[in-house]
C-alpha cells in the first residue's frame, strides 16, 4: 500500500534510468544518509561510532571491491587482503613522504598504486579460471604480506615493522592521530564510503558494468559479442583493488591508526569472502548488509550476554559467540542461498503487493 | 515462506538491537576501582592467554578478600575476549574505558598488536596502559610516552640481559662465536632485532637471523640450518604459543642441545615445555618474576579465593608461569592504585591520578614484603622520564618438572639501551609532532 509505484509516470529518458526509480525508494535512501551523516555522530557514543560504525563503513569499501571483481565480473579472488595492505602501506609512504599533501589525496593515490599491483596479479586471470585462479590471487596475498613484513622501506626502517598514521586534517578537522575524533573519523570514513558506493553503483549500472556481467555469465558468449576479456577483467582487477586498496588505508589511518601486515592476514581475505556471499554477490548493497553481518554480529553475540546480565564466564561467552555466528552463517545461507541482499529483494516485492496478496 | 519471513524477523530483531543492547550502563557504586582485563581465551593463543587471564583476576579477588580492596576501595573487574586480534582488542579497549565510577584504571592488553593500536587511544582518554614485558620498548621513555608503562622489563632489556648471560656462560667473550636468533615474523619478533643487531657488532658474534611466519609451526627446514650447517654456540627465540613447543622439538630432531637454547619470557611456560615431553629438558627461558606457588601472596590466593571456591580458571593453572605473571601485573596497577592514593587520598582513582601513580612507583624490599612478593621480583623505582623502572631479568631452565634459577638477577647496560630508547621515541615523536615533557618541571 506505502510501497507501490503507481502514479509515477516517467516522462525522460532520465528519470527512467535514475538509479532508485520509485520515488519511496529515493525518500528511503535520503532518510537512510540523513540519519548516517547526521543522526548518527548525534546519537551515538565515541564506542558505537569508533569500534561498530568505523569499522562496519571499512568493511563495506573492501567487501565493495571484492564484491565489483567476484560478483560482477566473476573472477574469484583471496587476494583482498594482500591489496588491503597494499593500499595501507602505500598511503603510509605517501602520508609521510609528501606531509603536506592532503590525506584525501593520500587515500586516492594509494588506492591508485594498489590498482596498478591488482592489474599485474590479474592478468593470469586470462588464461585461468575458478579455484586456479583463486589460487593464483593467493599468491598476491602471500607476496604482498611477505613484501611488506621483508623490506623495511615499506615501514620508514621502524624495527618493529608496526607503521601508525600521522596526524592530519581535512578542513582544519584532524581525521587521523590523536587529536582526531570519532565523529571526524566516522563523517570522513562516511564521505569516502559514500562517495564509492555511488560510483560503484553506477560502473556496474552502465557499459561497463554490463560487459563484467556478460564476462562473468560466460566468457566466450561475451567474446564473441566483442567485448574483450583482457581490458574488461583487468579493468575489473583495477577497480576492484582500487576499493579495496582505500578501504586498507582508512583501515589502517582511521580505524586502528596503527597496523602491521600481519593485520592483513589470509584470514582478513576469507572474512571478506565471506561477507560478500553472506551478503549477496553481485548487488551494492550486499556489500553492506555482509560487513554488517560479519562485523556487527560477533559483537553483538559477545556483549549481549553480558549487557543482559547472564552469569556465564567469558570463555563461555566467547564459544558461544563462535558457536551462534557459525550457525547463522548457515542458517541464512539455507533460507537464502543469494545472501542477505536477496531476502531484501523478496522483502520489497512482497511489500508492493501488501497488504491484496493474490 | 515462514522460514523468509522468519529469517527477515531475526535480522531486523538483530539491526534494532544492536545500538540497545551495548552500552551497558554503569551501575557500580562509587567506593570502587574498575579494572578491566583484555583476555584471550580462545583462538590460537588461547591456551597461553587464559593462565595469565585467571591469575589477573585471582589476584584482584584476593586484594578484595584478604584486605577489603585497596585501601578500603572495592576492585570491580570485567573481562573481555579479545581472541588475540587487534581490531576486536580495540572494540574491547572501547567497551571497557568508560565504566565504572572513575573509568578504567589501567589496560593490560597482553598483545603487541593491541598495545600498538591502543597507544594513541590511551593517550586521548587519559588510561595508563602497563605492558609488562611486551609491546613497544621505547615506550619506557616517559618524556614521549607518558601513559605507557614498561615495567619491570622491556624487550630490549631482555635481549641485552640473555646475551649477557650467554657472554658469561662462554668465559666472558662473544667474539668469533654463533648466535642464532629465530623470532615471530610480527612486531613482537622484530621489536629486539636492533639490539642484538648492536651486541653482535659490539661483542663480535657471528649473528644469523630465522623469521618464522605466523603461527609457527613450520620450523623444520630452519632448524636443519641451524642443527646441521650454522651449528651455533646458542640461539635465541622470541615465540609466543604453538611456535615454541613446535621449536623445541625440532630442536631435539635435529640433535641441537636444549641446553643451548633460550627463549624469550613468553616462551618460557609450561604449556611450552609440556608438550615435547623429555626434549624440553634443560630448555632455558629468560622471566622477569618467580615461578611456583611458593611465595606469600599465592598462599594468600590460596586461601581467600582458591579454597572457597572463587577461582577464575581451573585449579591446575595455578602457580604456573602465565599465572604468576598475570599475578604481577595486577599487582602492579594494584601498588599504582595504592600509591596514588597516598597523594589523593583513599577513594576510587582516576586514570590521570593511577598514571601519576604509576609514575611514582617505588617497590623497595620492605614495600615487595609488605605485598607477599619476596623472592618474586626484585625491587623497581619508576620516574617521569624512566617508565621501566627495574629491568633486570633472570634465567630459568626447566628440570622437567618445574623451572629452577639458572643465574642470577641480570643488570642489562642501562646506558646503551637509554640511549636506543631515546633514538626510538624521538622518531616518534617527530612522527606525531610531540614536544617531549620536560621531567624537570613534573611533580
Amino acid at each position: 500500500m506505502i510501497y507501490r509505484e503507481a502514479g509515477q509516470y516517467k516522462t525522460s529518458y532520465a528519470a527512467d534510468q535514475a538509479i532508485f526509480p520509485i520515488l519511496q525508494d529515493r525518500i528511503g535512501l535520503a532518510i537512510l544518509l540523513l540519519v548516517a551523516f547526521v543522526g548518527a555522530p548525534l546519537v551515538a557514543s565515541d564506542y558505537i561510532l569508533s569500534t561498530i560504525l568505523i569499522p562496519f563503513l571499512v568493511f563495506s569499501v573492501a567487501a565493495l571491491g571484492l564484491n565489483i571483481l567476484t560478483g560482477y565480473c566473476g573472477q574469484l579472488s583471496l587476494g583482498t587482503g594482500g591489496f588491503m595492505a597494499c593500499g595501507a602501506y602505500a598511503a603510509y609512504k605517501f602520508a609521510t613522504a609528501f606531509p603536506e599533501l592532503n590525506i584525501v589525496f593520500v587515500f586516492l593515490l594509494s588506492g591508485g598504486v594498489t590498482a596498478m599491483v591488482g592489474v599485474v596479479f590479474g592478468v593470469p586471470s586470462l588464461r585461468i579460471k575458478g579455484f586456479y585462479l583463486a589460487v593464483a590471487t593467493l599468491a598476491a596475498q602471500f607476496f604482498l604480506i611477505w613484501l611488506f613484513t621483508k623490506v623495511p622501506w615499506f615501514v620508514n626502517y621502524s624495527p618493529s615493522g608496526v607503521i601508525s598514521a600521522p596526524p592530519r586534517s581535512v578542513f582544519g578537522f584532524y581525521v587521523t592521530g590523536i587529536e582526531a575524533t570519532s565523529h571526524a573519523k566516522y563523517i570522513f570514513c562516511l564521505s569516502f564510503v559514500a562517495l564509492l558506493a555511488l560510483v560503484a553503483k553506477n560502473l556496474v549500472r552502465g557499459r561497463v558494468g554490463r560487459a563484467w556481467m556478460a564476462i562473468r555469465d560466460m566468457d566466450i558468449a561475451a567474446e564473441i559479442i566483442g567485448i574483450r576479456p583482457l581490458h574488461t577483467k583487468l579493468l575489473a582487477f583495477a577497480v576492484s583493488s582500487f576499493y579495496c586498496g582505500v578501504a586498507g588505508a582508512l583501515w589502517a589511518f582511521i580505524y586502528t591508526s596503527s597496523v602491521e601486515a600481519l593485520a592483513f592476514d589470509i584470514n582478513r581475505s576469507f572474512q571478506i569472502l565471506f561477507m560478500i556471499i553472506i551478503g549477496g554477490l553481485g548487488s551494492i548493497l550486499g556489500s553492506f548488509l555482509g560487513a554488517a553481518f560479519i562485523v556487527l554480529l560477533p559483537i553483538l553475540l559477545n556483549a549481549g550476554p553480558t549487557a543482559m546480565g547472564a552469569p556465564l564466564s567469558t570463555s563461555t561467552i566467547a564459544h558461544l559467540e563462535l558457536m551462534t555466528f557459525g550457525a547463522l552463517i548457515v542458517f541464512f545461507l539455507i533460507v537464502e542461498p543469494h545472501g542477505l541482499a536477496r531476502l531484501w529483494q523478496i522483502g520489497k516485492e512482497k511489500l508492493r503487493l501488501w497488504p491484496f496478496p493474490h | 515462506m515462514s522460514l523468509y519471513r522468519f529469517g527477515s524477523a531475526l535480522l531486523g530483531a538483530a539491526i534494532l538491537a544492536a545500538p540497545m543492547a551495548l552500552p551497558a550502563p554503569a551501575l557500580a557504586q562509587a567506593n570502587e576501582q574498575f579494572i578491566p582485563s583484555l583476555s584471550y581465551r580462545t583462538g590460537p593463543f588461547g591456551p597461553n592467554g587464559t593462565p595469565f587471564a585467571d591469575g589477573y583476576l585471582d589476584y584482584f579477588k584476593m586484594i578484595n578478600a584478604r584486605d577489603g580492596g585497596i585501601n578500603g576501595v572495592k576492585i570491580t573487574y570485567e573481562e573481555c575476549e579479545t581472541a588475540y586480534n587487534t581490531d576486536r582488542g580495540v572494540e574491547c579497549y572501547e567497551r571497557v574505558k568508560a565504566k565504572g565510577p572513575t573509568g578504567a584504571t589501567a589496560i593490560v592488553p597482553l598483545s603487541t598488536g593491541i598495545t600498538y593500536a591502543l597507544i594513541e587511544r590511551t593517550a586521548q582518554d587519559k588510561i595508563p596502559m602497563l605492558t609488562s614485558g611486551y609491546g613497544r620498548s621505547d615506550g619506557s621513555d616517559g618524556r614521549v610516552f607518558p601513559w605507557m608503562f614498561t615495567l619491570p622489563a622491556t624487550y630490549y632489556s631482555q635481549m641485552d640481559a640473555i646475551v649477557q648471560f650467554i657472554k658469561s656462560k662462554e668465559g666472558g667473550a662473544l667474539k668469533g662465536k654463533k648466535i642464532s636468533y629465530i623470532y615471530h615474523d610480527s612486531a613482537f619478533g622484530k621489536e629486539p632485532l636492533p639490539v642484538i643487531q648492536r651486541l653482535s657488532k659490539e661483542l663480535g658474534f657471528e649473528l644469523s637471523e630465522f623469521p618464522v611466519p605466523n603461527p609457527g609451526v613450520e620450523q623444520k627446514a630452519i632448524w636443519l640450518r641451524i642443527g646441521r650447517q650454522i651449528r651455533p654456540n646458542y640461539v635465541i627465540m622470541w615465540g609466543w604459543g604453538v611456535m615454541n613447543p613446535t621449536a623445541i622439538t625440532e630442536a631435539a630432531a635435529v640433535g641441537f642441545p636444549r641446553d643451548k637454547f633460550i627463549g624469550v619470557w613468553w616462551a618460557g611456560s609450561e604449556q611450552d615445555v609440556t608438550p615435547p615431553g623429555d626434549a624440553a629438558k634443560g630448555y632455558m627461558a629468560a622471566n622477569f618474576h618467580g615461578a611456583g606457588k611458593d611465595y606469600k601472596f599465592m598462599r594468600d590466593i590460596e586461601n581467600t579465593v582458591l579454597k572457597p571456591g572463587q577461582g577464575t580458571g581451573e585449579a591446575r593453572h595455578v602457580g604456573t608461569v602465565l599465572y604468576n605473571r598475570g599475578a604481577i601485573n595486577a599487582a602492579m596497577v594494584v601498588e599504582a592504585v595504592r600509591t596514588a592514593q597516598e597523594r589523593y587520598g583513599n577513594k576510587p582513582m582516576t586514570g590521570e591520578q593511577v598514571r601519576w601513580g604509576f609514575e611514582n612507583l617505588n617497590l623497595n624490599p620492605q614495600r615487595l614484603a609488605s605485598m607477599g612478593f619476596e623472592g618474586f621480583m626484585p625491587p623497581l623505582k619508576t620516574s617521569c622520564a624512566d617508565h621501566e623502572g627495574g629491568g633486570v631479568v633472570r634465567i630459568q631452565q626447566w628440570d622437567g618438572k618445574k623451572w629452577n634459577w639458572v643465574s642470577d638477577w641480570i643488570e642489562p647496560n642501562r646506558k646503551m639501551l637509554r640511549e636506543m630508547y631515546e633514538a626510538g621515541s624521538a622518531q616518534y615523536a617527530k612522527e606525531k609532532n610531540i614536544t617531549p615533557r620536560d621531567c624537570a618541571k613534573q611533580s
